[in-house]
């Protein structure tokens, strides 16, 4: 039986914002990983065995033991590694607690809504695009005036939710609508988080995303 | 003026809720529980939760959280030095997050269908509900509760089945959580039963079954 492999490991697909939410907690604490890159259609035996009831990435493992699902990685991440600055989310407890509601907010409707409008059409893209402005629209108001969501210091929403900000130019181009004009100080806080090392280096130029989507789109028959 | 204390927003019947009741039990903390008609909610409901508008929310000294999962975690930070909800280990904690999620994202899902499906479409999702709660009794392999020894964050939060889906299974004639498809679960039902902070917060089950044998026969004749 093969010893298990010591220190981090990330199992993770390119594009994946929610594999990017890992990748930016982990270097925001400074913590070195492996990152192994996943064949989706053609998954592995690690894959599968270390996510075995979804089958899906990101996974960590850590001295080999597996933890599943992206949020609940990054605050393993943060519980686990508690001694390494910064702390991704708040010492109080209703400020933990907010953290954790919009963080829930994002994962439940952003992505689900982004896929809509770029795969339906008609009405039902129109309602999406409708749905997408409001969800934005909420996030903004969120943010308010802060800089980042949690305040002064970039943290567990602000991971949560920056690798979406690769995904507005496809949302503009499907939405037909403009991100910085509809909310500015989402538009403002996406470029600010841009110039962050962690950010900088593990998102995608949008017009990356944008081709990806185009390639989805070819394999799902979609015109 | 300062609002002080500790308030719920809740509706009687709802699991959701009885989760946060349950975790303020096991802390020992004094609250008030405010119930809400779901049809015609209250201007502070709206007020204290403008983004989702639903139950449960947690007032603590006038401040609102909202989500069960995220209040039971608030209750445990918040009373620390009480009775402990969240696993102490890190892995630990992710596990129970893990199953939590899986169980709200995946379970509840495949158990709705059962409600209003007969026949045939109805053995064939119980089925399928079976095969999801077969998942989740893994968490609970060689343990008294998926907690360990006492009761914990996961339990909290998967409880409501104790009570829930024999209503389900009475109202549906659906058999779910059987000795032979799920022994592991059933006998956690018992166990978690007869906890009393458990059965203090339980809404009374006649009224719950005419509710629901209500509410489906509402369901089946649209």
């Amino acid at each position: 039986m093969a010893a298990e492999k010591k220190g981090l490991q990330l199992l993770d697909f390119w594009v994946s914002p929610f594999g990017q939410r890992c990748r930016i907690a982990l270097d925001e604490k400074g913590l070195p990983y492996e990152y192994l890159e996943q064949d989706l259609d053609n998954k592995s035996e690690l894959l599968l065995r270390s996510n075995p009831v979804h089958k899906k990435i990101p996974v960590l493992l850590h001295d080999g033991r597996p933890v599943c699902e992206s949020l609940i990685i990054v605050q393993y991440i943060d519980e686990a590694f508690a001694g390494k600055s910064p702390a991704l989310l708040p010492a109080d407890p209703y400020a933990r607690a907010q953290a954790r509601f919009w963080a829930d907010y994002v994962d439940k409707k952003v992505y689900d809504c982004g896929t809509r409008l770029w795969k339906l059409k008609g009405d039902a893209q129109q309602q999406a695009c409708k749905e997408m402005l409001e969800i934005l629209k909420t996030l903004d108001s969120a943010l308010g005036d802060g800089k980042f969501f949690g305040g002064e210091q970039f943290g567990f929403v602000d991971v949560a939710f920056v690798p979406f900000t690769a995904w507005f130019l496809s949302y503009e181009r499907y939405g037909k609508f403009s991100v910085e004009k509809e909310c500015p100080r989402l538009a403002a806080w996406a470029k600010r988080c841009g110039e962050r090392d962690s950010v900088a280096k593990n998102l995608y130029p949008p017009e990356k995303v944008y081709e990806f989507i185009g390639v989805l789109k070819k394999k799902f028959g979609i015109e | 003026m300062a609002e002080k204390g500790v308030k719920v927003f809740g509706m009687w019947a709802s699991p959701m809720v009885v989760r946060v009741e349950w975790a303020l039990r096991l802390k020992g903390v004094e609250y008030e529980y405010v119930d809400e008609d779901l049809a015609n909610k209250s201007a502070d409901l709206l007020r204290y939760n403008p983004v989702t508008k639903k139950v449960p929310v947690l007032v603590h000294d006038g401040k609102p959280i909202a989500e069960s999962t995220i209040i039971v975690e608030y209750i445990d930070e918040a009373w620390k030095g009480e009775y402990p909800i969240m696993p102490a280990d890190p892995y630990d904690r992710a596990q129970a997050r893990f199953w939590a999620r899986y169980a709200d994202e995946k379970c509840n899902p495949a158990l709705f269908p059962i409600f209003t499906a007969t026949g045939e479409a109805q053995r064939k999702v119980v089925h399928e509900a079976q095969q999801c709660l077969k998942t989740l009794e893994t968490a609970l392999e060689g343990k008294k509760f998926f907690g360990g020894d006492d009761v914990g964050y996961l339990d909290i939060v998967l409880g409501w089945y104790a009570h829930w889906l024999p209503v389900i299974e009475e109202v549906t004639g659906a058999s779910v959580v059987t000795d032979e498809a799920l022994p592991l679960m059933k006998a956690w039902f018992d166990r978690f039963l007869a906890v009393d902070v458990v059965k203090a917060a339980l809404p009374d089950k006649d009224k719950l079954l005419a509710a629901n044998k209500a509410r489906r026969e509402q369901l089946l004749s649209a």
